[in-house]
Formats: C-alpha cells, structure tokens, sequence
C-alpha cells in the first residue's frame, strides 16, 4: 500500500503536493509578517483576540473556525488561496481591515496565507476545495432592473435589508454573527463599503456563496431548486448596485450652495433638492474625546445647499436604520453594549435621539486658523446646528468644546423640517444669511468652514459617542456670472501650461541622466 | 493517518479510473465500510420534570402574519416541554460502551426537519454522520437556514419559498450542533451527529427507547437545550430492554 502511495504521489507529481509542500515552506516565514503586521488585531494565535480587537465591530477575524466571508466557494466550503489572498490585498472594506497590497509585497502575501491556514485544522488534508461555477452577467437594462427589484422582493431581501436596501430590515435588530457579535446587514446604498467588492459581479458571487459566518445566506440552494432562475439572481445583482451611485462618490473640500431664483424648497421631501449637486461627507467614530467610540452606526451624511441671496437651505441625509428611540432595538443596544467594553466603557444602556449637528466657526476666521474641530473651544468658538429626532427639534447656540454648548438666548434663526423615509433621515435646515445676534452670518463667494456629527440612538449613541467629520467648508454662490464663467477658464488654462512645463522639463532631465534604470521610477 | 487517505482519494482521482483500488484501501474512504455490531438489547424510559417548569419566552411574530395565524393567541417558544412531569425534546444516546473499533454505516433514508409556523419540527434530532437531512420549508416565506457545528463544517442556506427542501449532511459526530434563522432570531433546533445508530429523543411524554443494542454496559447521557445533561452508567442484556429514566428539575 505505502508503496503505492508513494508511486502515486511520484507520478501524479508536484501537482497535486505542490500547495503543501509550499506550505510548509511559506508558512514560517507568513508567521513572521502575521505576528508583526496582523497579530495586533488577529491575536498572536490567529482567535482574533488581538490587542485591539476590543475596539472594533465588527471583530477582527478568527481564523481557527476556518469561516471566511468572501470566497469563490458554496456556503460552508473552506476559501480557496486566492479567496484569502484577496482579503489580505483588498481588506474588508467594511470593516477594520485595511488593504495590504501597498504594504507588503506579493511574496509576504502569500506567505502570510499560507501561514493563517495553519491556524484551522480544517485546513488539515490539502485538497483544493471547488470553485462555484459563477457564469456571465446579462446585459443590464431597465427591465432587467425592474425584474432584479420584483425579485429583491420575492426573495425577500429587504426582511434584513430593507425595503429601500439601506439595511434597515425588521430582522435587522436580531442580527448576529458566527460569535455571537452583533452585526449589522450591509447598507446596500453603499457599495463601496461592501466587503466583497461593490460591482454586479461581486454581490453576484455574494448572493451564490452567501457570506460564511454572517446571517447572510447562499441562494445556490434556491437556484437548483428553480426557486429563482440565474438571470433573476444576476438582475437582484444588477437592481442592488444600482441602489448605490454610478461612481463611489469623491470627498471634496467645498460644498457649493447654488443660488437659486426660484422658492428654495420647502422640506427635505422637496422634489426641488432632485436636481440640486450631493456632495458626500465620510463620518468616523469620535475617537478622541472621551468617551470614544469605536462603531459608529453613520459613517457618512449626503450635503446639499442652496441659497436665494436671502436665506440658506441645507440639506442633510444619512442611512440611519430606525426612529430612535425605538423599542425594536432595545435589546440589539444590549447586545452592542456587551461587545463595546473597551476602556471607555459600554454606550448608554437607555437609547437617546438621532442627532445631527453643523457646525461653523462662531467668526469667519481671517486667515486659514480654523476652530478645534471637535466643538471649538474657548479661543475659538464655533457656532451649531443641533438637530434631534425626539424631540424632533433644532437647537442653535454656541460651544467651546464638546459637551460644552450654551443655546443663544431667543428663539432660534435656524429653522428645520425631518423626515425618514425608509432607513433615511433627511433634514433641511434654513436659516437667513444674516447673522443673528451672537452668530456667524453667511457670506457669498467665499468658503466657510463647515463641520458634521452624527449620533444614532439606537446604538445607544450620543453626543460623544458618535460620529464626526473634519473640516469642510461650503461656498455660496456669488450672482455675478462673468467672473465666474472666466476664472474657471484661466485656471485651468494656467494649470494646463505648468503641467505640460513640468512633463516637458521631466523629460529633458530623463534624457540628461541615460544611466538611469528603466523601470524603477 | 487521514492526511494520507485523502491524499490518496485526490490522487486516485487525478489519475483516473484505473487506480481506483487506491482509495479503495482504506475502510473510511471507500464509504462501503461494514456496519458494526448490532443487538437486541434495549434501553427504554422517561425524561421526567421535576417541579414548576420555567415559563417559555413568548415570541413576537407580529411581522410574519402567514406564522402568527397559526397560533392562537401569542406564540411561545418551545423551550422546555413538559407534559404530565414527562420532558419531551431531550435527546438520549450511548455515549461510550460501544465494542472498540465498532464503526457504523449511515441509513440511506433521510432525517427531516420542517420549519412550520416560523419554528423547527422537531426541535432536537439526531442523525448519523453522513445521513442526509432533508431541510424543508413548509412556511410561505423566508428562511435560512444556518448550521454553526465547530467539529463540522456549517453552511447557511437561503429558502425563499413554501415548498423548497435543501439536503445536507454532517461528516464527524458532533453533540450538538446548533441550528438557526437569522430571518427570525428566535428560531432555533439542534442537530447530535453520532457515529452509531444507538440514539433517541424524548417524546411528548418523555419517554424513549433506544433498541438494537448489543449487550454491554453503556455510559448513556441525556441532553437538554437548556437543562444541560444527566449521564448514568446502564447494563444492557441481550434480549432483554433496560430501565433508564433520566430526571431534571427547576
């Protein structure tokens, strides 16, 4: 018998042994990149139990169990190299996990997967595990994407998706994953948070593969079983991306409020605001101030601006997956508070409002000295908008630090309407462009700083544990067209003849220097 | 010693039909492998109940109509059953005792676990490593279902429509493997894979018989989703059914 064996594994060559004999190779060296690069969060014996794996939801992976979300496999199938290398290079977008294609080279990436197999004995045997057969995409069309949503509904993704895939399903407060965490169904307007890959291809496989070790499930099941056909699933494919933008959306610095003739809008619910520009702003945890926090529920908030020379419209809207406070939700803040015990302690035990807050320094600043980000403080002031949802109010005044804000005395100039439709908060806030007593009045034609922080109640969040951004700044429009339509030009005209000077001298200096390797620039 | 005998099958595969007697060689590999000794012994009882049984969670299924109308007034769930003291849904097998080197085949038919009014039927069930579980929906509307064995592999399958069955099996006996919905967080069943056929859950009643047993002194245990386990030590004799009754309390 070990004769024959031994004939076979000659015959049938490096073929078939070359992955574990190049694991025994790759892996100790994978364990030196892993224990400096990955154990920080993964933990020293890969349970995911890392240093700083208390501050993160969701948790860094824990490979013993071998559970691996993104893979070209059926559910419950162990992820093929590629599977896992694919990780390691793209991270999870979603999630803690950055991308390592930058960082460490091809070598140390393959070595490092070869080395986070040795932590699972399922990895034990060596045999490649298949690859589902994924077939092409349809081409896409406004049919397809009426049939991809009738089949959304059919298949009944919105139970945790919800109806308008903002991940606000009537399930989506049970939600917990493979160790008993809490997690949070994806937000299908964001698809460049999708841990996968955001293209049609991607939540196809998502939708065939399911995602191990979260409540998302297979659907390869319901294809064989003529459930639902291989077109449907690819239009669902199809009908989910088109639910995020054409294009993951480009953080820029200025947000141009337009100066209107017409009526500005009335409410957030306007039809006005369709045609008016988004401009997106990314959110992270308040991680500076304490209390900090480490799973902030708004990652990013919609602005849109308008002006008519006498008042100002903001428009804020953001994924937020309930009307806090809200009973549905209580025990998932149990829950989130059980995992969040990091040094700073759990979130409140009772849910709070929604809150969303602007914020612009309380003087223009002279020169580019902006206010603490954080609330201002005592030598710069801002000035706030603080919007909650219950009571369903705006509060206007001024802060000096967070947790330290004074209401202006008098009734507010800000005024604001709210709605949520669906998984969305969408609030406009107005306010006349003249300053009132003991705030910032809005000027055209230059960029004024402009903040954001957000908070969502039913993760127990608040004025401090939320989330924030840094500085932006927003621009209205100044009524005189001719300038504005010639500046543009110049510049762009000047910025055109430095480029072509730059490439120009870049090539002359190439050619002074023959001796230099090609390639290594 | 596996390593080897996978191997083996892989290579047997990637060289074609004719080295087949390769993986053949080992017992396990084939799946041909002779079922072990049988009996016609028995172990027969009652789970019992003993004291005021806790009150069971009720369940709110307000969002699934097609589910809530089927109960009368609030559904609750099912956790511990007890009936005229008899505790229904534990599940009873031979822990150890078996022949040394004993090994059984698994049973071509199915084991079949239904989700019916937003809940599993039945709630604990025993299959044999490698026998299929027939996975049925009976519901007009969304399940998954969701293995999380640690012994095992799991998976999670969606099954969007009445009518739909998904059939999957268990490689390594596990006690047990914990079944779920993460449409309907309350849905839960629980899966004992066993290397042997010795195994039985609790009726209505509480009572059980576990039979074809072949003489032996057992180390036989008594499994609850949420009472634990009570083990007892129980002498089989050919022909004969021996008394185990297993008794949990509040």
């Amino acid at each position: 018998m070990s004769a024959r064996i031994a004939f076979l594994l000659a015959a049938a060559g490096s073929v078939a042994l070359a992955p574990v004999l190049a694991g025994q190779e790759t892996a100790p060296r994978g364990k030196a990149v892993y224990d400096k690069w990955c154990a920080g969060c993964h933990g020293d014996t890969g349970d995911g139990m890392g240093e700083a794996a208390d501050y993160m939801l969701p948790r860094p992976r824990d490979f013993t169990r071998a559970l691996y979300q993104i893979r070209t496999t059926a559910s419950g199938e162990l992820p093929t190299d590629r599977d896992i290398r694919r990780m390691v290079d793209d991270g999870m977008p979603g999630t803690a996990m950055p991308g390592w294609k930058t960082r460490l080279s091809e070598q140390e990436r393959d070595d490092v997967v070869a080395y986070l197999k040795t932590f699972s004995r399922f990895f034990e045997g060596g045999a490649a595990p298949a690859m589902v057969d994924f077939g092409k995409a349809p081409s896409g069309s406004a049919e397809g994407l009426a049939e991809g949503e009738a089949t959304y509904r059919k298949l009944e993704c919105f139970k945790c998706h919800g109806d308008a895939g903002r991940g606000d399903g009537t399930s989506a407060p049970t939600m917990t994953d493979d160790w008993d965490q809490p997690i949070r169904p994806a937000d299908l307007t964001e698809n460049w948070h999708f841990n996968g890959g955001g293209s049609v291809e991607e939540i196809y496989r998502r939708l065939r593969t399911g995602l191990d070790g979260t409540p998302m499930p297979s659907y390869s099941d319901a294809l064989a079983s003529n459930i639902v056909t291989d077109e449907q699933l690819w239009r669902v494919a199809q009908y989910v991306r088109s639910l995020s933008p054409e294009r993951t959306p480009q953080v820029r610095e200025v947000i141009r409020a337009e100066r209107v003739e017409a009526a500005l809008p009335a409410g957030p619910g306007d039809s006005a605001w369709v045609a008016v520009e988004r401009f997106y702003v990314p959110l992270v945890g308040q991680i500076i101030v304490k209390p900090r926090w480490f799973a902030p529920a708004v990652d990013g908030v919609w602005v849109q601006a308008v002006h008519d020379g006498e008042r100002l419209a903001i428009r804020l809207s953001w994924s937020d997956p309930s009307v806090s406070p809200d009973p549905a939700w209580q025990e998932w803040l149990e829950r989130l508070g059980q995992a969040m015990t990091d040094a700073d302690g759990p979130p409140a035990a009772a849910q709070g409002p929604d809150r969303i807050t602007v914020q612009f320094p309380l003087a223009l600043p002279e020169g580019l000295e902006r206010p603490y980000f954080l609330g201002g403080d005592v030598k710069l002031p801002v000035y706030q908008w603080r919007w909650t949802s219950m009571p369903d109010t705006v509060l206007e005044g001024t802060a000096t630090g967070l947790g330290r804000f004074v209401a202006l005395a008098g009734a507010p100039a800000v005024t604001h309407s709210a709605r949520f439709d669906r998984g969305q908060w969408q609030v406009q806030l107005t306010r006349a462009l003249a300053a009132p007593e003991g705030a910032l009045g809005f000027v055209t034609g230059r960029a004024i700083p402009m903040a954001f922080s957000a908070a969502e109640g039913s993760s127990g969040e608040d004025e401090f544990r939320g989330s924030v951004s840094a500085w932006y700044a927003i621009y209205l429009d100044v009524p005189t067209p001719r300038r504005a339509f010639v500046l543009p030009i110049i510049a762009t005209l000047l910025t055109a003849g430095a480029g072509v000077t730059i490439v120009v001298r870049a090539q002359r200096g190439r050619q002074a220097a023959p001796h230099q390797p090609e390639g290594h620039s | 010693m596996r390593k080897l005998l996978y191997a083996a099958a892989f290579l047997a595969m990637a060289c074609g039909g004719g080295d087949k007697g390769a993986a053949g060689g080992g017992e396990a590999a084939g799946g041909a492998a002779a079922s072990g000794p049988m009996g016609s012994g028995s172990i027969t009882g009652t789970v019992s109940f003993t004291g005021t049984a806790p009150a069971n969670p009720v369940i709110d299924m307000s969002e699934e109509k097609a589910c809530a109308d089927k109960y009368q007034g609030q559904p609750t769930d099912p956790v511990v059953v007890v009936a005229n003291g008899g505790l229904a849904n534990t599940f009873v097998y031979v822990k150890s005792g078996l022949p040394a080197g004993a090994t059984y085949s698994a049973p071509a038919t199915a084991v079949v676990l239904d989700q019916q009014g937003c809940l599993y039927t039945p709630r604990v069930l025993g299959a044999m490593a490698g026998q299929n579980i027939e996975i049925k929906n009976s519901d007009p509307l969304l399940h998954n279902i969701k293995a999380v064995p640690t012994v095992n592999r799991g998976f999670n399958i969606s099954q969007p429509q009445a009518g739909m069955t998904s059939t999957r099996s268990f490689s390594q006996p596990e006690v047990m493997i914990p079944l779920e919905c993460s449409v309907h967080g309350w849905m839960h069943a629980s899966v004992a894979v066993m290397s042997h056929p010795f195994f039985a859950v609790s009726a209505g009643n509480g009572t059980f018989t576990i039979s074809g047993l072949p003489a032996g002194t057992y180390e036989v245990e008594a499994w609850h989703e949420k009472l634990g386990t009570k083990t007892m030590s129980v002498t089989v004799a050919e022909g004969a059914a021996a008394a185990a009754d297993f008794s949990f309390g509040s």
